[in-house]
């Protein structure tokens, strides 16, 4: 299993790359910045799974909180609206 | 196992789903009965499931705690078998409004719930629902006020959301059984508020 | 084009929210479970996810959900060799055959 290098709190950037294969980090947030909102635990690498590989040493997933202000210009609603992603640690970067 | 009713030709998808099930019958890796047992197995997971673990965490402080500690364990201790369900319940407040939806394609507590309703699976939803949540939750009639906070989940790994909505007000003394009959499908995606009761 | 996953639709432009619901036909029931069942045998949502996401755009758009399920679920057995295209189009044909 692969170290949790990130803590609830922590402002991570999601790496901006658009590799091919099957990948569950959306695009729409790629190089946005977000925090740490919890650690959900560690999982097989889905992009691995995919490939019919078993995806292992296990990866810690994390929640992680985006402000909408922050990702889509001109959204409208309260400053404080948030959308939470999953995302595997290998696209976090400390931010 | 045929299909009852007048007969249709099959689509090329439904061919090639009766083509798959008999390969791999002949093939001993699957069973008719298994199927039939799936079948059977996923219609008996209906929103009502969720329905009776939001009126026991309304009608019960400590186990609310739990379930938004731990969802799966929480349906767990009322006797729901939930396979492979790692669930995450978020709560609404007067605060905060939360609802769920899988942009990638169609992660949906179904262990929990059953089958998600079309439109949860398709482009309008998928896409528009993180970005302008306000507008397609007014489309579905649910006007969230400014002041309240509105949190986006967007289910794209291993976790899977469900909603608890807010207890409707009126409902003080209500049993267990009759305040599940308020909480709908699409009030734990959050989509809807629970039903109001009917006489206030 | 190729950059952004056709499946990868969060915040593109799309309209009204079609509430539409239907009762699962039976066909879609069963495709469910093979999916469900063959998971048991090690055939990953991952790898369907995969196979889904291959599908070209216009008929990612068209196939309704289970269409695309049933697609995907042969994609991923023939790519494992649990089942072959030969053996899938015999059986297709014989079943065509029997109406």
């Amino acid at each position: 299993m692969a170290e949790p290098r990130f803590g609830p709190g922590d402002a991570v950037r999601v790496m901006k790359a658009y590799p091919l294969g099957h990948v569950r980090t959306p695009y729409y947030i790629r190089g946005h910045t977000g925090v740490i909102e919890r650690l959900c635990g560690s999982f097989p690498n889905p992009e691995e799974l995919a490939q019919m590989r078993d995806g292992l040493p296990a990866q810690p997933l994390y929640r992680v909180r985006f402000m909408q202000k922050e990702v889509w210009p001109g959204y409208r609603g309260n400053p404080a609206d948030v959308v939470e992603i999953e995302i595997y640690q290998h696209w976090l970067e400390p931010a | 196992m045929k299909d009852q009713g007048k007969y249709q030709a099959l689509t090329y998808f439904q061919l090639m789903e009766v083509s798959l099930r008999e390969l791999l019958v002949e093939k001993g890796l699957v069973t008719e009965q298994q199927i039939a047992n799936a079948v059977a197995d996923m219609r008996k997971r209906t929103p009502e499931r969720g329905a009776r673990v939001v009126a026991h965490a309304w009608t019960h402080q400590e186990y609310k705690a739990r379930l938004l500690e731990n969802g799966t364990r929480a349906c767990e201790e009322l006797g729901l078998d939930v396979p492979a369900l790692k669930l995450v319940v978020v709560e609404n407040t007067p605060q905060v409004h939360n609802v769920i939806v899988c942009t990638l394609c169609s992660c949906y507590p179904r262990m929990l719930l059953g089958i998600p309703p079309d439109w949860y699976k398709a482009r309008n939803y998928r896409s528009r629902m993180v970005r302008e949540p306000r507008a397609v939750l007014a489309e579905f009639g649910l006007k969230i006020p400014r002041q309240t906070r509105v949190r986006v989940h967007d289910s794209t790994a291993d976790m899977r959301y469900m909603v608890l909505p807010m207890r409707p007000a009126g409902t003080r003394g209500w049993s267990e059984e009759r305040l599940a009959a308020l909480v709908t499908r699409d009030s734990m995606i959050g989509v809807a508020l629970a039903k109001e009761p009917r006489n206030k | 084009m190729i950059q952004r996953g056709h499946h990868d639709m969060g915040g593109l432009p799309a309209g009204k929210v079609k509430r539409t619901e239907h009762d699962y036909a039976e066909w879609e029931r069963r495709a469910d479970a093979l999916a469900v069942l063959m998971g048991g045998k090690g055939v990953t949502v991952d790898e369907r996810r995969r196979h889904i996401e291959a599908l070209p755009p216009e008929a990612y758009d068209k196939l309704s959900y289970y269409e695309r399920w049933i697609v995907a679920l042969t994609q991923a057995l023939i790519q494992r060799g649990i089942i072959t295209t030969e053996e899938l189009a015999r059986k297709m044909t014989q079943v065509e055959r029997r109406g």
